[in-house]
């Protein structure tokens, strides 16, 4: 099988959510995709996002307050049940990655 | 070659902003790379669902013999009463309808690995160019005397989901008050770590309400468990004394059963129980172990940035089966692993090298209805397999009030509800 690095990567995997390249962050290197570490939220928070029920729905909250509270979380500045052990597992990069991502896709 | 073309074809579609029209029923263009998965749990219809999300080019077929699928999480709720069997059963209607991945309830009975086909107990061949498997765990009954398929029908381990839950169920409903309901856990490593002491938790819950002279006995073949001194800290509090947990160094361990008198033989003594519920030693499921994906343990060894078994090229594997170093056998650890399998393998099939891997976990027990308390990690991948990151995840606080416990208790339900729609559908 041919393998191909990087440049033909953030092509297809913009093409695969539908997309807009230039809505794309500059990935890091050893950084997952946005989509799979959004993907990681979904498992509590619903697919895309979406709540059915008492965890907080963030489909809909705008990349700026999704970053906000992450790093509020991150920084224990908020405290709350879980969000501040998950929080702390993230980069900054990450989170505004995965708060785009979040936007993006409930657009 | 088809990766190339298939490349090719989601440029043009993502250009175009049409990329979804390729999901459509009846549009697979001519030579789609095809994706086979086997088994429709946590894992594999995860993997199924994101596959189709991460791009929706693929040809999926995802074989699963179940129409219905009763999920292990939130049994313990129904053994406690707080909770039917009907709420925690899904169906694949989702998949079929608005995913457009097939579905076929057969079993799998063959994989050809040289061929790249799978074969089912309806007669089917299913060709693939990448093959998923998370087909769960199997029992390894030869540890136990005594202990077989016969005997789960008077003992019942109630770990598979399904029937046996609602016959552990119906036997600790039909118990008098003042008898001893046995819990027995095995040794690491076994699917879902907590669920014992959740499931002892949700039996006293029952028990207090309904016949409080009774008694909950936990026989562990290990010195220690997860989530102990909060699970320890809730028992004091809501159930006295009616839990007695006996360690493996107490004479804790189970060697032998016998079934039909529902007692455990331990190596000094016999303990006879009203309802015995013996968890046996796990292994992965029958279909993993005849497609040589195992090693001695019984257990399947990945490459972990990719899932795919180091043992058979071109087969995947995730879930409880795998050998997933540093996570635990969950339901949420399953649906993690798939999404990063599923991303890898669309690499793989359009030719380019697999992403960063990503994964986490969190499990929430319930020590009483109002009472939750969780896990989780943030897994990262390192040279010895995946690992927490460091100063994230870990434990709920001990000595917490009941505000906090009530929000995980509420939180927990939140998860059960999202992940289960992340999954599959209510039909
Ligand atoms: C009491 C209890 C409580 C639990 N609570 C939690 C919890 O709160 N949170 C959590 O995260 N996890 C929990 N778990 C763990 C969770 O159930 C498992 O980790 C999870 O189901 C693993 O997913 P899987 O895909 O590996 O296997 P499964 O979900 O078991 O799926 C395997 C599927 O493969 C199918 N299959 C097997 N063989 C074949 C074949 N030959 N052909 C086709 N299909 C096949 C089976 O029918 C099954 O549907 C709990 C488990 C138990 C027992
Ligand atoms: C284990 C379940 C779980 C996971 C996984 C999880 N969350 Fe949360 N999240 C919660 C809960 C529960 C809350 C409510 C606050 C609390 O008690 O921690 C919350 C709150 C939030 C909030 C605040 C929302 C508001 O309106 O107050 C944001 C933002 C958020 N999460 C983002 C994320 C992102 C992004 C991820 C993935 C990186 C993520 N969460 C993963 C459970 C989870």
């Amino acid at each position: 099988m041919i393998r191909k690095r990087s440049a033909l990567r953030a092509t297809a995997c913009a093409a695969a959510v539908g997309l807009p390249l230039a809505a794309l962050p500059a990935a890091a290197e050893d950084m997952a995709k946005p989509e799979l570490l959004a993907a990681n939220c979904f498992n509590c928070h619903g697919p895309n996002g979406e709540s059915l029920g008492t965890v907080p729905e963030l489909a809909g909250i705008p990349a700026s307050l999704l970053i906000r509270n992450l790093r509020e979380f991150k920084s224990d500045t908020k405290i709350a049940t879980i969000m501040n052990r998950i929080a702390k597992g993230y980069s900054d990069a990450e989170i505004e990655a995965i708060a785009r991502y979040i936007e993006r896709v409930n657009q | 070659m088809a990766a190339t073309n298939r490349r090719t074809f989601l440029q043009l579609a993502g250009a175009a902003g049409a990329v979804s029209a390729f999901g459509l029923a009846g549009c697979q263009p001519q030579g789609a790379p095809r994706v086979v998965v086997i088994g429709g749990g946590f894992g594999g219809a995860t993997a199924a669902r994101y596959l189709k999300k991460f791009d929706p080019g693929i040809e999926v077929t995802l074989i699963e013999p179940k129409r219905q699928f009763t999920t292990c999480p939130f049994s313990n709720l129904y053994l406690g009463g707080i909770r039917s069997l009907e709420s925690i059963t899904f169906g694949y209607d989702n998949l079929r309808d608005d995913d457009d991945v097939i579905v076929v309830h057969e079993r799998a009975v063959g994989i050809d690995a040289e061929a790249r086909t799978v074969t089912t107990d309806g007669g089917g061949t299913f060709p693939y160019d990448r093959l998923i498997v998370s087909p769960g765990i199997a029992f390894r009954y030869e540890e136990t005397p005594g202990y077989d398929v016969a005997a789960a029908e008077l003992a019942p381990h109630a770990w598979n989901g399904g029937p046996q839950t609602r016959l552990l169920h119906d036997q600790i409903r039909a118990m008098e008050d003042g008898g001893v309901v046995i819990v027995a856990p095995p040794a690491n490593p076994f699917r879902c770590p907590p669920g014992p002491y959740e499931r002892a938790s949700m039996i006293a819950h029952y028990l207090k309400y309904n016949k409080p002279k009774s008694k909950i006995l936990i026989l562990d073949a290990k010195d220690s468990f997860s989530k102990q001194a909060l699970f320890e800290e809730g028992w004091a509090l809501h159930y006295g004394d009616m839990i007695e947990w006996i360690p493996r160094s107490g004479d804790g361990k189970v060697v032998a059963v016998d079934a039909a008198g529902r007692t455990a033989i331990t190596e000094f003594a016999r303990h006879k129980a009203a309802v015995l519920n013996y968890i046996p030693q796990q292994r992965a499921a029958d279909i993993a172990v005849s497609a040589g994906l195992v090693n001695a343990l019984g257990w399947c060894p990945i490459d972990y940035p990719t899932f795919e078994s180091t043992l058979v090229p071109g087969v995947h594997v995730l879930g409880d089966a795998a050998i997933v170093d540093d996570m635990p056998k969950s339901g949420n650890a399953a649906n993690t692993q798939a999404k990063v399998c599923a991303a890898a393998v669309a690499d793989l099939l359009a030719g380019r090298e697999p992403g960063v891997p990503t994964t986490t976990n969190t499990c929430y027990s319930l020590v009483a209805p109002m009472h939750g308390i969780s896990v989780t990690a943030v897994y990262r991948l390192t040279d010895k397999g995946y690992r927490g990151k460091a100063g994230s995840g870990g434990l709920s606080p001990l000595g917490e009030g009941p505000k906090f416990r009530a929000a995980e208790a509420r939180y927990a339900r939140g998860w059960y509800g999202n992940i289960t729609n992340d999954i599959w559908s209510r039909t």
